[in-house]
């Protein structure tokens, strides 16, 4: 019966692939450690020597070397001189003052101000009560950094994503352009930006701005095309036969019946902006970020925990303030006017008088929130280690370290023949191009071992991703009670930016691979649920009730009729899965991940492994493709 | 009179070669799936020609699939025919360069559509003068002429309201407003009334009935809906397969169908409420007594049934004092007894 229902081909196709699994198990016994291409954390290669050079004469000749002089230098100065501005006005001492211009009872008028225009006087409460509950953190001025450097990368990358939006909207040739450059942009786990752009634009504000409009623009840029794309085509068509000229239809059609959607777009892009501006404390970002990085490296859960719930809070009203945005609302004049006047009188107060610049430091709850994550932790540490510490060693033993010994055990040669095999019965000859041109690159950057150890985390990781993903989105697409309760809290999972996974499971696990592995599953887990149970609820209803009428039973009807009908989805999930893991496996070398991960942390932090971390970052970008195309084939095969 | 809109041979073909289908005359004369099979090229409007009267309410029917939706886009130029001539008060439309073109589309006709295109940002009162305003119409006078249609399609006191604040029928109400708003020689109707439920969409018929019989404004309506042709029309041209099949009056199509095609069309037709005695009388017979009431050749047969069959004698059929021909009982019973 199964065998009937199959796709003719699969049989024989999976009789191959496991032949080929089992001839690498032989293979790998005989020939360990042999040919495995490793490298010492300290060790180099000719190549990073050679990055690590050109970094050296870049630095000797950035103010010398015109391309430098009038193009890199420029951009570098005119975005600090951009991000400094608005740190003076809210973040840090300016214009010769000891506090900045506007103090933080200024900041929270004009926070509570905007949102009561934009999301109304709910929203406007929540607002004011997150910004003064960060202050009473006593992370005031390192919230206001952050929040310096993503309202200047928001504003960088609207000015720019808006209009290529609209043009990717209007143009079809502009849009074909775009995609693929886009969907690059998106695929590239955001670690990798960091490096190359120090070598242009040193570390510091610059870079950090730079690398968050490269995370941040794509949303904007995609989702305003969307918008625009999106329109009905009669209205336009009514515009049109009215006589309209395009300028007109644009600007009194398009953009005005888009609004909802790009404003959603711009949520996206604060969203981004905000993970992004958290994650370049790597390469010296102020703000929160900062805060978290150094107390990850000295395994500070406390402090990480405070700032990584200043973090969250901020994300909340951001995402709070932007989605509620999207909706028509009108104030009364009187409550414009008075909202009006009383922010007035805060941002007055807030520049003349200090206690209303300098958040009073007498009231301050960050301490106790510091001394009680620590105190979680240590019992949490201690009382539940047989559990915790039983299914890290479970997992650790059954999958992670077979598997990691299988990749990185094996020679070289081998697992790249594995490689290009496997993917030339996925995807045919173009697949298995694409993978042996990866794997060689992979090689190249000489660091094959760390990559594979890298592969097997992934791997292990998006397993995981797909069990939760099948499990619970099968749920949620089969009851709306679960969908109900459940997509609220996938949502503002999505919201949070990577870092603040590490914080609770470093607590709980301590440093290691595994932190790493289950933060990044905490972390892709939302989007693959999310696809799977709209894959399983758009299963026609007919066909489900038909299954129904027939007499099956709620298994019968997931494994033989839901899942397979919503197998576009599972493929979907796991390509979305895949991407979503690796960025933060990389994260995860933060708190013990290793192999590239480490590399490319180590390559922000000491000069002389700078090559060393460029390349891991390579490394990074090569292994994304390659499994992003992967999917991808399979994905194509698999539904049609 | 002439003419206001006159087609000749308009062709519209889809695909890269268009040019060199309307070029050939053997690809011309392929049915549309050769066509399609020969060059991937899908003929969606092919050779039409009519003439439009003022004044006239003029249908256009045809099932999905048949040209009908195309050929009122090319009309327009909202669709760019690939070849033909579009007359519209002398002038050939398809020789109108860009702003040319968006004059007429300002000033001559408008449109009102199956799904309404209405913008969603707007109030209705803003919708009715989204064509003034960007004619530049200033905002008093825009806002006068907007209130005028409002009350003319029944929509007042709604003018504050939001397109998806309005059921279907008031949405197409907006829509009939907007095009009349600026006072155009043609209005053209794609489908306006078929994604309404039946009770809407009897009275938004009568509703165009009654603006026709108000503003006397030459109309072309295109349906897939027979009883609605039959219903407005004044003539019908049936399409189909992008070609016209009959171009006539209701009682034409339904007296005298052109091909098999038609007739099985208007085959479940009530012929007593389409027909007139023109189509049913017959020569007077040497047995006849020719001294009883007389009807016009123009009545519609039901209006007929009840004095033809109290009558004891045959109906005779006169215009201008000239006797046409005779009607009694069996030709009345037999178009009655053949909708039965």
């Amino acid at each position: 019966m199964v065998a009937v229902a199959a796709p003719r081909q699969l049989p024989r196709k999976a009789l191959i692939i496991g032949a080929i699994v089992l001839a690498w198990l032989v293979l790998w016994l005989l020939l360990r450690n042999i040919g495995t291409l490793p490298l010492d954390a300290s060790a180099m290669t000719p190549l990073h020597r050679w990055i690590n050079s050109i970094n050296d004469a870049v630095g000797a000749s950035r103010n010398s070397n015109p391309l430098f002089l009038y193009f890199f230098n420029e951009i570098r100065l005119v975005i600090n001189e951009f991000v400094t501005f608005v740190q003076a006005l809210i973040a840090q001492p300016s214009f010769g003052r000891p506090v900045p211009v506007i103090g933080w009872l200024g900041v929270v008028g004009i926070a509570g101000f905007v949102s009561l225009v934009v999301a109304g006087w709910r929203v406007a409460l929540l607002a004011v009560a997150g910004f003064v509950f960060l202050g009473l953190q006593g992370l005031w001025q390192e919230s206001m950094d952050t929040l310096s450097l993503t309202l200047a990368a928001v504003v960088i990358s609207l000015l720019i994503g808006i209009p290529l939006g609209i043009w990717a909207g209007l143009s079809d040739r502009a849009n074909r352009v775009m995609t693929p450059v886009l969907d690059f942009m998106q695929t590239m786990p955001t670690f990798v930006y960091l490096a190359p752009l120090t070598l242009f634009f040193l570390i510091g504000p610059a870079s950090a701005t730079i690398a968050t409009l490269i995370y941040a623009a794509p949303p904007a840029i995609r989702i305003t095309a969307h918008a625009i794309r999106s329109v009905p085509r009669n209205t336009v068509e009514a515009s049109e036969s009215l006589g309209a000229t395009r300028k007109q239809t644009l600007v009194k059609v398009l953009l005005p019946s888009a609004r909802k959607t790009i404003v959603l777009g711009v949520n996206q892009t604060i969203m981004a902006a905000l993970s992004m501006v958290t994650i370049a404390a790597l390469i010296d970002a102020p703000g929160l970020g900062k805060t978290v990085v150094k107390a990850l490296q000295t395994l500070d859960v406390g402090t990480a925990f405070n700032a990584g719930l200043a973090i969250v809070v901020l994300a909340i009203v951001l995402d709070r303030v932007t989605t509620a945005a999207t909706e028509r609302r009108t104030l009364p004049r009187w409550a414009l006017f008075s909202g009006l006047g009383v922010t007035g009188v805060t941002v007055y107060f807030s520049y003349t008088y200090l206690w209303a610049a300098e958040f009073p430091s007498e009231v301050e709850i960050g301490s106790s929130i510091r001394k009680g994550a620590t105190a979680v932790t240590e019992w949490a540490q201690d009382s539940l280690t047989v559990l915790t510490g039983g299914f890290k060693d479970f997992v650790t033993w059954a999958l992670i370290n077979p598997l990691q010994a299988l990749l990185a055990e094996s020679p070289w040669f081998l697992v790249a023949l594995v490689i290009v095999a496997l993917s030339f019965l996925i995807g045919g000859v173009r697949c298995a191009v694409v993978s042996a041109a990866c794997v060689g690159l992979l090689v190249a950057t000489g660091l094959w071992q760390d990559s594979m150890i890298t592969l097997a985390s992934t791997l292990v990781a998006t397993i995981m991703v797909m069990i939760l993903g099948v499990v619970v989105g099968v749920w949620m697409g089969r009851s709306r009670r679960a969908d109900r309760v459940i997509r609220p809290i996938l949502d503002a999972g999505q919201v949070m930016p990577a870092f603040v996974y590490l914080v609770p499971f470093l607590a709980l696990f301590a440093a290691s691979r595994f932190t790493a592995i289950i933060a990044a599953v905490v972390f892709a887990a939302p989007v693959a649920i999310k696809i799977i149970a709209d894959g399983i609820r758009a299963v026609s209803p007919a066909t489900v009730e038909a299954s129904t009428a027939l007499g099956s039973s709620s298994w019968q009807t997931i494994v033989k009729v839901q899942l397979p009908m919503a197998r576009g989805a599972l493929t979907l999930a796991a390509n979305q899965g895949l991407i979503y893991v690796l960025s933060m496996v990389v994260v995860g070398g933060l708190v013990g991940a290793g192999a590239l991960g480490y590399d490319v942390v180590a390559g922000f932090s000491q000069s002389n492994l700078y090559g060393k971390g460029l390349a891991a970052g390579v490394a990074i970008v090569v292994l994304g493709v390659m499994l992003d195309r992967l999917t991808q084939a399979a994905a194509k095969r698999w539904t049609n | 009179m002439d003419p206001v809109i006159s087609v000749r041979d308009l062709w519209k073909v889809f695909g890269s070669n268009a040019s060199q289908v309307v070029a050939s005359d053997e690809l011309k004369s392929l049915s549309r799936s050769e066509l399609m099979d020969r060059t991937g090229s899908v003929a969606a409007v092919r050779g039409v020609d009519f003439d439009v009267a003022p004044g006239e309410m003029f249908v256009v029917m045809g099932l999905s699939g048949s040209g009908k939706s195309t050929l009122v886009r090319c009309l327009t130029r909202l669709v760019e025919p690939t070849a033909g001539t579009i007359m519209f008060e002398g002038e050939n439309i398809l020789e109108a360069d860009a702003k040319r073109l968006r004059d007429l589309r300002r000033n001559k006709f408008s449109m009102v559509f199956q799904h309404f295109g209405l913008l969603p940002h707007r109030t209705v009162a803003d919708n009715v003068g989204y064509g003034l305003e960007i004619r530049g119409v200033p905002r008093a006078k825009r806002g006068e002429r907007s209130q005028e249609v409002i009350d003319l399609v029944g929509l007042s006191g709604y003018e504050k309201s939001y397109p998806d604040q309005l059921s279907g029928g008031m949405q197409q109400r907006v829509g009939l407003a907007r095009a009349l708003a600026g006072d155009p020689d043609v209005l053209f109707f794609d489908e306006p009334f078929s994604a309404l439920d039946p009770l809407i969409r009897r009275d938004m018929q009568s509703e165009v009935i009654r603006l026709h019989r108000e503003v006397g404004k030459t109309m072309v309506f295109i349906t897939h809906d027979l009883s609605e042709a039959l219903k407005l029309g004044d003539r019908i041209l049936i399409m189909r397969d992008g070609q016209v099949v009959q171009v006539g009056t209701g009682d034409e199509l339904v007296g005298a169908p052109a091909d098999d095609y038609v007739r099985d069309f208007v085959k479940d037709v009530p012929r007593s409420h389409v027909l007139t005695l023109k189509w049913i009388m017959r020569p007077p017979r040497p047995e006849d007594e020719l001294d009883g009431p007389e009807l016009s050749p123009e009545t519609v047969v039901r209006e007929a049934v009840r004095s033809v069959l109290s009558a004891d004698k045959p109906v005779k059929v006169v215009r201008d004092g000239e006797l046409l021909g005779v009607v009694a009982d069996e030709e009345i019973l037999g178009v009655v007894a053949g909708e039965a």
